[in-house]
């Protein structure tokens, strides 16, 4: 029985079944649930390296749920963008899990533990799930899987506000998945399927092309929802700066870049050759928007005081910078969108972990407070570094090359987009800047840190110095992910 | 209103809510209904039980540990035929080819069969979840 | 124009509800108001799908002998669904409405607000 056969299907299922195994153990034995959880994601990850392998071989894989031909069945297509986010997905779940064991023990109460650890894998699953589905409706059911767990990940700590934060969450993140659901009838109404690839071959066959641009607009809007592009960001800053920590690290860094994933798949697979004359209408205003949050995220950033806050800030602006080079539509425009979803999720991933590393720690949130910790915890400060500086854009960390690529496709297309992000950058400098000064040069020293013992737990430091590592590797040998992407952007553009 | 009243009929009714509960779930294929209706109406009939008789009698019919095993039982299931699927030579959720004495189309249906009744199984465990776990909060308020 | 009203009266009834439930969930106070108006809202779309699914003189999509017309049963599987999906969204605002109130003894977003 050939496995690599079933990679797609095994990447997802594993988790899901592992999520209910993890609460059924849960009931005998509260502290297997950690473990149970690292082995299932671990597997999982495993699968979706083999998966990446595969798709380099062959560029795209089928795989027909229930032996049902397309028009039929749900079908799963695995294309060089879908396998890249799977290993991204992957891995940072995977450092997740292994993350929070000191953590969550010291937030939680160890009732809840089996609900944390089988939430945990269900957000994964959800994730590989939108990820790998080539079917519309299929999309609008793993994310509402991975939003719901995400709602409830953000209140599990019940800390101040936290309850609240969620609740805003929810209500603003279900208008999004109610309009995804409207769209995905719309385009059933039009063209009678659901498949992606089956709706992209029978659009053209359309004449009115404004009843096609609403649905397309009714279901960018409610992707856009969910990656929290400007105007629609104002669940974010509460939601990520309040949850706790690891989960911080899967909101920011991995749900987000689905809802821009998504958006990706349908206005360029789904929609591609119908707007091949007609991108403007779409690409224009999504532009603009993309560029006031780059601005109105990093000022925003600027005035926070607390470091989760100011992190959640951030996300906003990253998410700017990809969804400029999506909405650009051009070869160096999009590669420098998609390798930046890359290594902003490196990147905010260890710097959410840093954070929660030295709350752990020490308990302080606020940016004051990290007067001198350099010396104190050397380690994490200086994974902090690489990171920020990675999202700050400074050579040789990864972050320059993506932003070079975005801005040279900027400039291709107007002036405005490229000034936008040099002073979006510059922005992003002044508040990464703020912290590692407060932290290195300060003449303060961190009297109440606890030096006895090492710095961090094991199983707290081995997830940051990896994503530092990685933060510094892809920006040394950028031609690994960037001939990866190449081939992604072609497959995408030539529709 | 006199509770005698109200228990008495709950007592006459709850099993018949049951049977017409479980005839949904196992005729899904074929008529209005299927796992996710049938497994609602079997866990309104304990709801109204907890409205009847108090909240600590339908905890005694339906604890908390019975209920997450329904609950993960019903889903490892459905996961369960899935890889059957696989581990028989096909696709996932391919059950028409596993190897079992009965022509394919009676595999299929037993198969569908068996989904059903996990998901209703799964179905009345959420259900009641929901509503014993949010009534017991709310109590200890007033 | 007033002639397009009469066949497509569902969906302008879905469009309604749609409209009312988000005025719901914007405006008013009180948060269970704003679980309602997320309901209506849920439910505004599930009326679109199951109207977009009918066809003139379709039978209900059972197997039945002698019936070779039916509406279209896909737009079912896609409303049970939604269906679901409002029912995991509801139930979990509500728990997280009796804890908040539990907390801040108070559902109002104004004065909720300003913490």
């Amino acid at each position: 029985m050939n496995l690599s056969l079933h990679y797609p299907i095994l990447v997802i299922v594993i988790l899901f079944a592992g999520a209910y195994l993890t609460l059924l153990l849960g009931l005998l034995n509260k502290k297997i649930c950690y473990y149970l959880a690292v082995l299932f994601s671990f597997v999982s990850a495993l699968f979706s390296i083999g998966l990446l392998l595969l798709v380099l071989e062959n560029n795209t894989i089928s795989y027909y749920v229930g032996g049902w031909e397309p028009p039929y069945g749900i079908e799963l297509t695995v294309d060089p963008l879908s396998a890249f986010m799977s290993l991204i997905v992957a891995i940072i779940g995977f450092l997740v899990a292994v993350f929070s064991k000191n953590y969550i023990e010291h937030e939680i109460p160890l009732e809840k533990h089996p609900a944390y650890y089988s939430l945990l894998q269900l957000i994964i699953g959800g994730m590989q799930g939108a990820l790998m589905t080539g079917d519309l409706f299929n999309l609008f059911v793993m994310t509402e899987i991975f939003s719901i767990s995400g709602y409830a990940l953000v209140a599990i700590a019940q800390k101040k506000g936290s309850l609240l934060a969620s609740f805003r969450y929810l209500l603003l993140a279900s208008i999004g998945t109610t309009f995804i659901l409207f769209s995905t009838g719309f385009i059933y109404m039009l063209t009678g399927s659901l498949n992606m690839e089956d709706i992209s071959n029978l659009l053209p066959l359309i004449d009115n092309p404004w009843v096609m641009y609403s649905g397309l607009v009714l279901l960018i809007i409610g992707f856009a929802i969910k990656s929290a592009l400007f105007p629609l960001h104002t669940w974010l800053p509460d939601a990520h700066s309040i949850a706790p920590s690891p989960v911080s690290v899967l909101l920011s860094a991995l749900v987000i870049k689905i809802g821009a994933y998504s958006i990706i798949r349908v206005v360029y697979t789904v929609f591609g050759e119908r707007l091949s004359g007609g991108f403007e209408i779409i690409g224009v205003p999504l532009s603009w928007m993309a560029s006031m949050a780059i601005l109105v995220g990093s000022l925003y950033a600027i005035f926070q005081t607390d470091i989760k806050r100011m992190l959640a800030y951030s996300s906003i602006a990253h998410v700017g910078y990809i969804l400029l080079g999506v909405s650009l539509a051009s070869t160096l425009s999009l590669t420098g969108g998609i390798f930046h979803m890359l290594n902003h999720a490196l990147g905010k991933a260890c710097l959410f972990f840093c954070a929660g590393a030295v709350i752990y720690k020490t308990g302080k949130r606020n940016i004051s407070d990290y007067a001198g910790l350099s010396s104190k915890m050397p380690i994490t400060m200086a994974a902090f570094t690489i990171a920020a500086s990675s999202l700050m854009g400074i050579p040789p960390a990864s972050g320059f090359m993506s932003k070079f690529y975005l801005g040279l496709g900027a400039y291709q297309e107007n002036w405005f987009f490229l000034a936008v992000i040099l002073i979006g950058s510059l922005f992003g400098g002044i508040y990464f800047f703020r912290v590692l000064a407060t932290a290195y040069f300060s003449s303060e020293k961190a009297l109440y840190v606890d030096t006895k013992g090492p710095e961090l737990p094991l199983s707290m430091l081995i997830p940051i110095v990896i994503l530092a590592i990685a933060s510094l590797t892809f920006g040394i040998l950028e031609d690994v992910p960037v001939t990866l992407i190449e081939q992604a952007v072609e497959l995408l553009l030539t529709k | 209103m006199n509770p005698v009243v109200i228990r008495t009929i709950t007592r006459v009714l709850v099993p018949f809510i049951q049977l017409f509960g479980l005839y949904i779930i196992v005729h899904g294929p074929v008529s209005p209904g299927g796992g996710f209706q049938g497994g609602v109406v079997v866990g309104s009939s304990i709801i109204l039980v907890a409205l009847a008789y108090g909240l600590d009698d339908a905890e005694a019919m339906v604890n908390h540990r019975i209920r997450i095993i329904m609950d993960c039982v019903g889903s490892l299931v459905y996961a369960g035929i899935g890889l059957l699927g696989i581990a028989a030579g096909g696709l996932f959720l391919q059950y028409g080819i596993i190897p079992l004495p009965f022509p394919p189309a009676r595999i299929n249906n037993l198969m569908i069969f068996l989904i059903g009744s996990a998901i209703g199984v799964h179905i009345m465990a959420l259900v009641l979840s929901l509503f014993l776990h949010t009534a017991k909060e709310a109590e200890v308020d007033d | 124009m007033i002639d397009l009203l009469p066949p497509n009266l569902p969906y302008f009834a879905s469009i309604a509800l749609l409209l009312i439930g988000l005025y719901a969930m914007i405006s008013k106070r009180n948060l269970i108001k704003k679980i309602m108006g997320l309901n209506i809202f849920s439910t505004s779309v599930l009326l679109f799908l199951i109207a977009m699914g009918y066809r003139e003189g379709g039978a209900p999509p059972i197997e039945a002998e002698g019936v070779t017309h039916y509406v279209n049963p896909l737009p079912h599987a896609l409303v049970l669904t939604g269906i679901v999906v409002a029912l995991a969204l509801t139930s979990f605002a509500l728990i997280l409405i009796i804890n908040i109130y539990k907390e801040h003894k108070t559902l109002d977003s104004e004065k909720l607000k300003n913490l």
